[in-house]
């Protein structure tokens, strides 16, 4: 029978497999039955088996992982009574959620991309994150314009990652501790100017916001309608930036330069690549972006700022990045992910209460599975970490 | 100062043949052991001292452009630390402890004096520090960056809670001693998958480190939180934990019990700096890890382990990080919440304590005085409401621990320019001043 198929076919549909064993339990299939999910799980984890054993790792062992996740979820959706599951599992507002959660977790992850494939390892995403969504506020509050507000967080973030760059890649300085010292600054001066500036009242209410795009001529669309027809606009900037970002890291010169430093500056020295611009200019880069994860945190989904707002986000961005492989599509899936399993855990609170919180801790141990190679190893750009010293 | 393997020598005059920031033909990349090595050789206490004061400078100029008169503010921190104590002498007694007898002693240790006071809360403080300081330390002795004493910190807040906070009928002794066990080992477990995971697959720590503090930070989240199996049993609304049973309070040596005086636990963090210092330099254990933290390749070519070294090194450093936790909490917290979870920052702190104080014993001891000073003296309860609000010196506190960090990268200019310093000079000066790299 899967004598037409190869290995990465069987694989793939074993993930498909999979997941469907989950959706059949879930509305609006709603199969009560805990057979259900176990007719479409088993033949999934039968798929992974044969395709691990053919040498397909990765996706094998995926396909086992949705096989038996699959299954579990459905059978313990089976057994959650249909109101509860109802009200969890409606799905316009959990896609929405996960969209909204997942945009600034893409920035982050991909200015991650930009830094680390040039070889400059990034831990201060979460810091240059938080600097972008306090100055995008400041910005937009003090200049009176949503826009305004986004430049100043391109540039405030900027300034971080300059900061990051210049101890990191100039003074040869350990990356991680740099990274380190650029999160507690960006939570010490973005406390302490929110503090001097909006004192005990906080920001006001009333500071422009990044405008959503309302499509009204799609809204009669079912599922893709309400989600996509009123999203903010900077959810459409990430789909964008997702883009322009894939092809420029690999289908431009630029592109393959910043991917040579950081695969072997050496070589790409020889050649005449500048590794100290090309460094500069990537980690700047992936400061601007983390920022704009930061501003659409602020003035794009809250509409306001409080210290320590991002709370591990760009953490939850460096994981995306690396459970990605490193690829600006694998990020973005990722990403969606662990906006879903935030989404998910927001949802769950109604009938689980406070059990639903170890949700949000998933990211972490997939990421975690992930390094540590049990699915597949996510393997870093050669020389990432590695300062470089010009001849 | 430790010895390396190899007998290398404290003089920057006599650089080793392979110096890190020399002329290197070849693409150099020092690891972490490496430029570890290197700066124990280099400058001595100079750097951390010109680190610190630069840190102290720049965030005083923030002070300074924001309005504050930097000097005063400086000044209240350090009133506020408590530190102000040891300078005021007079004719004052001391009871002998397990006695009624009164001696003597220059300093005025009771409980109604306010720096006294404020003394006891700094040292504390300084507890903690010392053994999330020691967390970060041994592992970069062995060559890892243990970011995750967040994490290890709170599995020792939540195991020794739990220890703590349950067996009512437990006798003092064996209810402290089974408290703090429990807690070291759930630590060093913790710890150790990150380096079980190293020695295994090559997954870096920095990753599965912060990794685990998040696992951690969430585990935390819901054991304490409403519902949750650690919440208290009187209060359903309130995410806090039950308080510790008396049975398990750590005794306090100095000041009031009832308000957070100094606990026995001070002793126990002098003891792991005795302990660090006597693991790393007079044993077997202590040199592996060493030479694998200086060149796993060379360590692995004369027979040491390196797999084993990275779980040992990397258990020892949770099982610090975890023993801060259980002593926080039988010691003075007594009760830790959600809130808490999410902004204890105690295990992040280390990283500066153990980078500022070199990875060295002596150094971490005294970074974690300065450190827990600076976060003490800019606390709500102790800075002077006029001299600068206690949400901004909070902040400032951020921002020099901070800029410690950069300096601290920042350190291999300074050592270098150290270094170049007798090269630039012209001929003739050097010959006239042959002392002039000489620190």
């Amino acid at each position: 029978m899967w004598r037409g198929l190869t290995p990465r076919e069987t694989a793939s549909l074993g993930i498909v497999l999979g997941c469907l064993a989950f959706l059949l339990a879930l509305p609006p299939i709603t199969a009560r039955a805990p057979w259900w999910p176990a007719l479409a799980g088993i033949p999934a984890v039968g798929a992974g088996i044969w395709a691990v054993t053919s040498g397909v790792k990765r996706l094998g062992w995926l396909a086992v992982a949705a096989g038996i996740l699959g299954t579990a979820l459905g059978v313990l959706a089976t057994n959650t009574s249909s109101s509860n599951l109802d009200y969890v599992v409606s799905w316009t507002p959990l896609f929405t959620a996960m969209l909204a959660f997942a945009t600034p977790l893409t920035f982050a992850a991909i200015g991650g991309m930009f830094s680390e494939r040039s070889g400059v390892v990034n831990i201060g995403l979460e810091g240059m994150m938080l600097t972008g969504a306090f100055f995008a506020v400041l910005g937009a509050d003090k200049l009176g314009n949503w826009a305004l507000g986004l430049l100043c967080a391109l540039i405030a973030g900027g300034v971080a990652a300059l900061i990051h760059a210049f101890v990191s890649i100039h003074l040869r300085a350990d990356q991680i501790v740099s990274g380190t010292a650029i999160n507690f600054l960006a939570l010490g001066v973005t406390g302490y100017f929110f503090i001097q500036v909006y004192g005990d009242q906080g920001v006001p209410g009333s500071i422009p916001r990044v405008p959503t795009v309302n499509l009204n001529a799609i809204d009669g669309i079912p599922l893709i309608g309400p989600v996509f027809g009123h999203l903010n606009l900077m959810i459409w900037l990430t789909f964008l930036t997702l883009i322009v970002s894939y092809v420029v890291m690999f289908r431009t010169p630029i592109g393959l330069r910043i991917r040579s430093v950081g695969e072997h500056p050496r070589a790409a020295d020889t050649v005449g690549i500048s590794v100290y611009k090309i460094r500069y200019a990537a980690v700047i880069l992936s400061g601007m972006l983390a920022a704009l994860g930061g501003a659409y945190l602020s003035i794009g989904f809250v509409g306001s700022f409080n210290e320590n707002m991002t709370a591990g986000r760009g953490f939850i961005g460096l994981a995306a990045l690396i459970f990605g492989n490193w690829r600006p599509f694998g990020a973005f899936a990722a990403a969606l992910l662990f906006g879903f399993s935030t989404a998910l855990s927001f949802r769950l609170a109604q009938p689980w209460g406070n059990a639903a919180v170890l949700f949000q801790a998933l990211p972490y141990v997939l990421t975690l599975i992930a390094v540590a190679g049990v699915i597949g190893r996510s393997i870093p750009p050669a020389a990432s970490g590695r300062p470089y010293r010009k001849q | 100062m430790s010895s390396e393997p190899g007998g290398g020598n404290g003089d920057l005059d006599t650089p080793p043949p392979s110096e890190p920031l020399g002329a290197d033909p070849t693409a150099y990349a020092p690891s972490v052991g490496e430029r570890l090595a290197f700066y124990e050789r280099a400058g001595g206490i100079v750097t951390p001292v010109i680190t610190a004061v630069f840190a102290f400078f720049m965030g005083g100029l923030v002070v300074l452009a924001t309005g504050h008169n930097p000097w005063k503010v400086y000044q209240g921190i350090f009133t506020g630390s408590g530190l102000n104590w040891f300078f005021h002498f007079g004719n004052f007694s001391i009871t002998i402890p397990g006695t009624d007898h009164h001696v003597w002693f220059w300093w005025n240790t009771s409980i109604q004096n306010n720096a006294a006071y404020n003394l006891q809360q700094t040292l504390l403080l300084t507890t903690t520090l010392i053994l999330t300081g020691l967390a970060v330390a041994f592992a970069f002795r062995c060559g890892l960056f243990n970011i995750g004493g967040q994490g290890q910190y709170l599995i020792g807040v939540i195991t020794g809670l739990w220890i703590g906070t349950s067996l009512p009928h437990l006798a003092r002794g064996p209810h402290i001693l089974l408290a703090i066990v429990v807690a070291s080992v759930c630590g060093a477990v913790w710890a150790a998958i990150a380096g079980l995971l190293k020695a295994l697959t090559g997954a870096h720590e920095v990753i599965t480190t912060i990794m685990l503090n998040w696992i951690a930070y969430w585990i935390g989240s819901y054991l304490f939180g409403q519902g949750g199996p650690l919440q208290n049993s009187t209060n359903a609304s309130l995410p806090v934990s039950n308080t510790v049973v008396d049975s398990a309070k750590l005794p306090v040596f100095w000041g009031n019990p009832v308000l957070q005086g100094l606990h026995i636990g001070f002793f126990i963090a002098i003891g792991a700096l005795v302990a660090f210092w006597f693991v790393l330099n007079r044993t077997t254990l202590g040199y592996e890890v060493r030479a694998v933290g200086f060149n796993p390749e060379a360590a692995r070519y004369g027979g040491i382990s390196v797999a084993r070294n990275y779980v040992v090194a990397m258990a020892i450093s949770g099982g610090f990080a975890g023993l801060a936790g259980v002593l926080d909490m039988l010691g003075y917290q007594y009760r830790f919440g959600v809130l808490d979870v999410q902004t204890s920052q105690l295990g992040f702190i280390g990283i500066a304590v153990a980078l500022l104080g070199r990875n060295k014993a002596v150094g971490v001891a005294l970074s974690a005085l300065l450190f827990a000073a600076l976060l003490y003296g800019t606390s709500s309860r102790s800075i002077d409401q006029t001299v600068l609000k206690p949400e901004l010196a909070g902040n400032l506190t951020l921002m020099i621990q901070a800029l410690v960090l950069l300096f601290v990268g920042a350190d291999v200019l300074i050592i270098a320019v150290w270094r170049w310093r007798r090269r630039l000079l012209p001929g003739r000066l050097r010959r006239t001043q042959p002392a002039a790299g000489a620190d």
